[in-house]
């Protein structure tokens, strides 16, 4: 092993969270900065060439290369669990960006009570309400001390929306950089059928702009093109932010940051609570030791727990007994239950869209609504999401009406042709709180491709999900009728979690944050516990799925973390409190 | 070295569309054998000739031409398949296949040892030699008591995407497909169009990514290695 010489800093995982904690230390600092990034550099042209639903979509181009390096998965800590042979339940990205470049832009704040869900859980309902097997707990900071984080969050991506439209948002210190964007047909229907009805639709915040805008480092952008092609692909305009047409630029004319590409962070080097930097390996397989004083963790969920668990920082999980901190609160988002299939008699011309020109409600969200006489806790962001509705994910729906046996065969094409621009999804976002029984720990079997375990999920839905997708079933059937379809099919009920379904790319905790370090990973500053020197950045970090998309909020995390660390930890090192 | 396989396709077979052979130069190919040619060989990279006139005709019976339109065959779909057969997802280049292979339960997603590959060589032997040349009725008999198998389940998935991908996989020929529902491809821009069209068909013709940018662009299956 090669040891490289010493930096000031090294950054494992060149996504969102890498790419900016680099961003503010090349400006405030005169630090060197060394990012690592397991993936290839993007060239220029990739993703206007990249507009092709087969390769991105179906075939995943852009996303983590499974035959190198996959999990596995179980439902009980009783079951065998087996590798994702495939990802297809949600999509780590790859390359300089990671899932940054593939996103939808939905940057949501979370609702306030997200933050203190425990505390403010027992003192409405009791601790009764708590459901079974429960891991639920505050996260040690506060919405009004991440509001200001959210703000400059905003800044940075140019978020397009309108401040107040949400009755439910918490405080908000600024308006939005940018006005909302336009509105789809599918999502005008939505959001007059819902006013009817009562509840309070507004246009989803996004980081996808609805006109030209100059953030404050200088970088100017395009407005959106509503091309249709986002989730899953790079933006051809650079009208959605991604760490590359964002943070790049600024971070390739800051002389002391370096990003290396290629560079697989394979374990954090620590002794007596001191990391001393981490070791990777190269394209070509050489490996290197890269010394540095301060580390930062940056590279997704399930990478930042499995590179936590490898390299021996912080004690593991144990279920059985409840000790053990590293690997817990296993979350993701549930959207797989309560969405209903609408079938319209006028075409929706769903091939326009953006990955976040959705109008969305929040009025059987968090704990919007009171939950007494319900049998769950939480709920669901509703929303018409207009993505560009693509062929080959989507070609086949018909209507129960159409009578249709087969999926295959004349009379289905038939019908299948006919209904394919008239169906649409009023669909569920859903908040998914931590249980005992759903967590990361390392695979006794299955290896990647340098010999290393793989992460493990344990995970499975419960009662609480189940309800909340009945109940929430029902109101996404009630509008789908004020919308006027002439079919509504309700959400089938919510069975086991399953791998072979896409839900979402958020999935959350494992190196969790909290007040104490008998049940959380990183401080509320997202430093280790155990090693100092080290910080942890990204959703891993988040004790709890909110049913808001994460991006916003470990965006205004990790600018917190970096002022945190630039104007007190370089000054005295230590804990901070 | 694989002894060469072609594909000879005649033009009442396809209707006169346009086809993209393996070469990429399009053909429109007519009826009434006027326009390039009367018939077409396309060199086949995986399949065997036999092979492929099962696989043609059973993608014509997932997805059939018929008073609806046309399908499957004028959509060129066997010779998508067999590009994507003969490319990195033909032998599970990006899929996890580390031992031990176990079964699993059905929400741990397909656990088979079997590459692509694999799947159709054998799944095509399920349809029996002679299965193009079947009746209409007896091939649906046919793909009815496969329905279960996962080589059904890839077929079928398979075939939509040959139907409705970007014309420069080999499928979709002359978009047709696109055609057929009212996609109009990756166009640069409808921001003038996203609410001018509230509640009426809005139908551009549709495009695919070479022709959009107006120079080739080559697709993953022809660069992944």
């Amino acid at each position: 092993m090669k040891t490289l010489p010493r930096v000031d800093v090294a950054i494992a995982g060149g996504g969102w969270s890498g790419l900016l904690m680099a961003k503010e230390l090349g400006a405030r600092t005169g630090l060197t900065v060394a990012v690592l990034e397991r993936g290839a550099p993007r060239r220029p042209q990739e993703y206007v060439e990249g507009m092709d639903e087969l390769d991105y979509a179906i075939r995943l181009r852009m996303m983590q290369d499974a035959s190198k390096e996959t999990v596995t998965f179980r439902h009980t800590s009783k079951d065998k669990a087996l590798p994702m042979r495939q990802f297809a339940s949600f999509l780590p990205g790859d390359g300089v960006g990671g899932a940054g470049e593939h996103w939808n832009g939905s940057t949501p704040r979370f609702l306030p009570d997200v933050f203190d869900i425990h505390t403010s859980t027992v003192n409405r309902y009791g601790a009764k309400k708590l459901p079974e097997n429960h891991s639920i707990q505050d996260w040690g900071i506060t919405f009004n001390e991440i509001e200001p984080w959210y703000a400059r969050a905003e800044q940075l991506l140019g978020c397009s929306g309108k401040a107040g439209a949400d009755r439910f948002e918490g405080k908000r210190s600024t308006e939005f950089p940018s006005p909302p964007l336009k509105t789809p047909y599918f999502s005008s229907l939505f959001a007059e059928a819902v006013k009817k009805l009562g509840y309070s639709p507004y246009p989803l915040p996004s980081a996808i702009l609805s006109q030209p805008y100059r953030n404050p480092d200088g970088i100017v952008r395009a407005a959106c093109a509503y091309c249709g092609f986002c989730e899953r692909f790079g933006c051809m305009v650079g009208a959605k932010a991604q760490p590359t047409n964002v943070l790049l630029p600024v971070i390739s004319k800051q002389k002391t940051v370096s990003l290396r590409t290629g560079a697989n962070v394979r374990r954090i080097v620590h002794k007596d609570g001191k990391a001393t930097g981490v070791t990777f390996i190269d394209a070509k397989g050489e490996e290197y030791f890269q010394p540095a004083d301060l580390v930062i963790l940056s590279s997704w969920t399930l990478n930042n727990t499995r590179l936590l668990l490898l390299s021996k920082a912080g004690e593991p999980y144990d279920p059985a007994t409840g000790k053990g901190v590293l690997g817990r609160n296993l979350t993701h988002q549930m959207t797989t239950g309560g969405t209903a299939t609408l079938f319209f008699d006028k075409p929706l011309n769903s091939f326009m869209g953006s990955g976040s020109t959705t109008m969305v409600m929040h009025d059987f969200d968090g704990d919007n609504f009171d939950h007494t006489n319900l049998d769950f806790l939480r709920g669901a962001q509703l929303s018409s999401p207009s993505y560009g509705r693509r062929p080959i994910a989507n070609f086949g729906a018909v209507p129960p009406s159409a009578s249709v046996k087969e999926n295959w065969g004349s009379e289905w094409k038939k019908a299948a042709v006919e209904w394919f621009d008239r169906t649409a999804t009023v669909t569920v976002s859903a908040e998914h709180v931590a249980y005992k029984t759903n967590y990361f720990d390392l695979d006794p079997t299955y290896k990647d491709n340098h010999g290393d375990p793989l992460l493990r999920m344990t995970i499975d839905w419960t009662d609480n999900e189940r309800n909340m997708a009945r109940f929430i079933g029902t109101k996404t059937a009630e509008i789908g009728r004020a919308m006027g379809a002439r079919e509504v099919v309700p959400a089938r009920p919510l069975g086991r979690y399953e791998v072979n379904v896409y839900k979402s790319t958020h999935v959350q905790g494992g190196t969790i944050m909290g007040a104490s370090p008998e049940t959380s990973v990183v401080n509320p500053w997202l430093q280790h516990w155990q090693v100092e020197n080290l910080f942890v950045l990204g959703a891993s970090t988040f004790p709890q799925n909110a049913s808001g998309n994460p991006t916003l909020t470990l965006l205004a995390q990790t600018l917190r973390t970096a002022d945190a660390v630039v104007s007190r930890y370089l000054k005295k090192t230590g804990r901070l409190g | 070295m694989r002894r060469r396989h072609f594909l000879t396709l005649t033009g009442s077979t396809l209707g006169g569309v346009l086809v993209y052979g393996f070469d990429k130069k399009p053909k429109v190919l007519h009826p009434d054998g006027k326009g390039d040619a009367k018939t077409v060989r396309i060199p086949l990279k995986f399949f065997t000739e036999d092979e492929a006139h099962i696989a043609g005709a059973a993608v014509g019976r997932i997805f059939p031409s018929d008073e609806t339109g046309p399908g499957a065959k004028e959509a060129g779909v066997v010779v998508f398949i067999d590009r994507q057969l003969a490319s990195a997802f033909g032998r599970d280049r990006f899929r996890y296949t580390e031992p031990p292979f176990e079964a699993g339960i059905p929400e741990q997603g397909y656990q088979g040892k079997e590459t692509p590959r694999e799947v159709y060589r054998e799944g095509l032997k399920l349809l029996g030699a002679g299965f193009d040349q079947l009746s209409p009725a007896e091939q649906d008999a046919r793909l009815k008591s496969i329905e279960t198998t996962y080589f059904f389940r890839l077929l079928r998935q398979n075939t939509i995407e040959g139907m409705f991908c970007d014309p420069m996989h080999g499928g979709n020929a002359g978009t047709i497909g696109w055609q057929l529902i009212g996609f109009p491809g990756p166009y640069m821009t409808w921001a003038d169009d996203m609410t001018a069209h509230y509640g009426e068909a809005f139908r551009p013709k549709p495009k695919g990514i070479s022709e959009v940018l107006g120079r080739k662009i080559t697709p993953w299956e022809e660069t992944a290695s």
